[in-house]
């Protein structure tokens, strides 16, 4: 039996959502259509948004869907830079996901000026509101939990400030939602990232939240779908496994991330009593970090050897991001935190979710340590000569 | 539960093929491409990589896909980068001409590569070499040429040690290339008829002497002069990285009968030229040598027949130990130009007793 401990990258389909996406009716009809079927595709894909916006305390009118969490990044951050042409600053951070900081990439090659907060050595952004902000900044876009420490930010402080200079202030809650309660009120954002897969919903679906008025430009142009912020016939199967997933989620967050938060710390804290040296990376404090997710350096491996043993042993977990060839590159995650090369390179992420057992916990536990105990014998990791190549 | 093997795989079709051979034997594959080269910056380049591509990393994930075993991709640069191209630099810069692939084998995939497989509890190490392993009924393995004598690649594997050995397995040793292809193309490889590679994995456009400059960088060989055996001037060189002893073409030099580089000067600068009759050498003294399995002791003797290049006859000689990793090779007839840097691997028939690299001609 495997054991899938990385629902960071993608957690498995809930049974009811996939028994609902595989009961949909043939004749499921286009939602844009003004015949019986297209209204009842209409009739699904509403019901679906609603949920969704009832998950993140918003307006059902104010969720656009998109293809996920990244596609939702990339309308938060070209849609914003494109609709506010006399403000040509945005303010991000340092260990932001990919699909944040390659659409920062793009828009600083045509001239605007991108302002990397810098992190302390848990994650969380140190710079304050005041000292990144003024008048020419379009823009602010943070995650609110990191996908690789699990770190939770402190952004509702942010908000008023990022009114009063007139910015938009966009959160990428992929990583968060589902696993914390997460809500636009609350955070006081203009918009929202969300992504389905996370929660047990399918990949392939997400949304961004866009409070009334937020000044956005459409980045998929076509028809009128989704107010005209995205054109294109949605995928209704996904939205509507998407709703199911936040649907459950918002009846079960409590009681689901109380279970996994146990299960998080009894691996935890197997883990530290087995492998001496083993380190945390991320805020120990329950409520600093999400529930499920556990980034670790392990003494005397190279993280890509201990995970690809770990998989042919039956535990899935992963490494900092997969490169276009398919091998792993350290976490930029655990560099900004100030991590070593080598540190960052010996780390894994283990993220738990709604699927995991105590049973699969405490095999998980012993297999880690036992394959541990031999690719530190097998191979010992070289910190002097790692450190070396990176420079 | 049968024996893990972790299968080398490039993505062209021997690796593959040597991975669907033990498979259907009934091992436990687990495939693993390396990623040794650095990223060239020019994506056009990039595509024409001979081999750690992209695309033939795709190539290997297909076959893995296909004949259903786990296949990873590891990132091995830096130890490529410090051992091997690192090598490849210094040794131009020495005056020598090396062997990156000998070298690669040595400390990448018998070395770093063999961590690995511990790390993942597998019991054997495989390649899509074309050699062959033999075991004695006392236990003590032999390398052996490969059955396709065109495809032999024992050249290469010379570094191999009685441990390394015993715990490797060369699916392809006892096949044509022919048989490969045939029976990659049974298994519906996409790879089948996938061109062979044939420049240095790291230098896809082959001008080595432009990677050895931007390399080295400010220690880049300077400019330098042509001389003859009497030290007499003939003419000047752009710096000795771009001459191999024993070539005669680019020296831009005109004379009544063809000029040969017959020496490297690291020091001053100088390339020594001279007729081809003055390139014969006699034998060679080897460095850093390596015998398979021998009770050879310092001043023993025997004939073998040594390789002093990939693609070069075996050549009749007799090899004399002078230390326990030292050796000099003398030639039985007339010795070609030899070239200092490269391999000469001791051969007795098909059987490969050791190796060492070229420290100087005799």
């Amino acid at each position: 039996m495997r054991i899938y401990l990385d629902h960071n990258a993608s957690s498995p389909l809930r049974p009811e959502v996939r028994d609902a996406v595989a009961g949909m009716p043939e004749s499921a009809g286009n939602p844009a259509s003004i015949h019986h079927s297209g209204r009842q595709a209409r009739r699904a894909l509403e019901e679906a948004r609603e949920r969704v916006a009832q998950l993140i305390d918003a307006d059902p009118r104010r969720i656009v869907f998109t293809s996920g969490g990244t596609e939702s990044n990339n309308l938060a951050i070209f849609g914003t830079a494109a609709a506010n042409p006399g403000r040509r600053k945005i303010v991000s951070s340092s260990i932001e996901h990919s699909s944040i900081i390659e659409p920062l990439n793009a828009l600083k090659e045509r001239g605007f000026e991108i302002v990397m907060a810098p992190v302390d050595c848990d994650g969380r952004i140190i710079a304050g509101a005041a000292e990144m902000l003024d008048n020419r900044t379009a823009l602010v876009t943070l995650g609110l939990a990191n996908a690789e420490t699990g770190t939770i930010q402190e952004l509702a402080p942010l908000a008023a400030a990022i009114r009063n200079c007139g910015a938009i202030f966009h959160v990428d809650a992929a990583q968060a939602l589902g696993r914390i309660p997460v809500s636009v009120e609350a955070l006081g954002c203009d918009l929202m990232t969300l992504s389905a897969h996370k929660l047990g919903g399918p990949a392939g679906v997400g949304a961004l939240y866009v409070r009334d008025m937020a000044p956005i430009a459409p980045t998929i142009l076509g028809g009128p779908q989704e107010h005209g912020l995205r054109a294109g016939t949605q995928n209704l199967a996904g939205a509507i496994g998407f709703g199911l997933a936040a649907g459950t989620i918002e009846k079960k967050l409590d009681f689901e991330s109380a279970k996994i938060a146990d299960l998080s710390d009894r691996l935890l804290t197997l883990l530290l009593d087995a492998v001496p040296g083993l380190k945390l990376n991320g805020p120990r404090a329950a409520d600093r970090r999400l529930p499920n997710t556990l980034s670790l350096t392990f003494p005397k491996v190279l993280g890509e050897s201990l995970m690809l043993a770990l998989d042919l042993e039956g535990v899935e977990v992963s490494m900092g991001s997969a490169c276009a060839a398919g091998s792993v590159e350290p976490s930029h995650v655990l560099l900004a935190m100030g991590r070593t090369e080598a540190e960052a390179r010996s780390s894994l992420r283990i993220s738990l979710g709604w699927s995991t057992t105590a049973d699969e916990i405490d095999r998980a536990a012993a297999i880690i340590a036992r394959v541990w105990r031999r690719v530190a014998h097998a191979e010992p990791a070289r910190d002097a000569e790692i450190a070396e190549a990176s420079r | 539960m049968s024996a893990r093997v972790l299968v080398a795989m490039s993505g062209g079709v021997d690796s593959s093929v040597a991975a669907a051979l033990l498979r259907e034997r009934g091992y436990d594959v687990v495939g693993i491409a390396m990623r040794l080269a650095p990223e060239l910056a020019n994506p056009v380049a990039r595509r024409r990589t001979t081999c750690c591509s992209y695309d033939d990393f795709e190539d290997a994930r297909r076959v893995a896909e296909r004949l259903d075993f786990p296949f990873y991709v590891v990132d091995m640069r830096a130890d490529f980068a410090r051992r091997v191209i690192g090598n490849f630099v210094d040794e131009y810069l020495a005056g020598r001409t090396p062997n990156p692939c000998v070298r690669c084998n040595l400390e990448i995939k018998f070395d770093r590569l063999w961590e690995r497989a511990r790390a993942i509890d597998a019991a054997f190490v495989a390649t899509g070499h074309y050699a062959r392993i033999v075991r004695s009924a006392e236990g003590r393995f032999s390398l052996m040429r490969a059955r396709d004598l065109a495809k032999d690649q024992s050249y290469f594997l010379f570094t191999l040690g009685q441990a390394e050995l015993a715990r490797t397995l060369f699916p392809l040793g006892t096949m044509t290339k022919r048989e490969v292809r045939d029976h990659a193309r049974r298994l519906g490889l996409r790879n089948a008829d996938k061109p062979e590679s044939q420049e240095i994995c790291f230098v896809p456009d082959g001008d080595y002497a432009r990677f050895v400059e931007q390399t080295a960088g400010p220690t880049a060989p300077r400019p330098g002069c042509v001389v003859d055996d009497a030290g007499r001037v003939l003419g000047v060189h752009r710096g000795i990285h771009r001459y191999t002893v024993g070539q005669r073409r680019g020296l831009g030099i005109a004379a009544d009968a063809p000029l040969y580089v017959r020496e490297l000067r690291p020091a001053s600068a100088e390339v020594v030229v001279g007729r081809r009759e003055a390139l014969a050498a006699r034998g060679l003294v080897a460095a850093d040598v390596r015998l398979i399995s021998s009770g050879m002791m310092a001043g023993d003797s025997i004939p073998i027949e040594a390789k002093i290049r990939y693609r070069h006859p075996a050549l009749d000689a007799t090899l004399t130990m002078t230390a326990a990793d030292r050796a000099e090779v003398r030639f039985n007839g007339a010795g070609p130009a030899v070239s200092p840097g490269q391999a000469c691997v001791f051969y007795r028939q098909d059987e490969v007793l050791g190796g060492g690299f070229i420290e100087r001609a005799l």
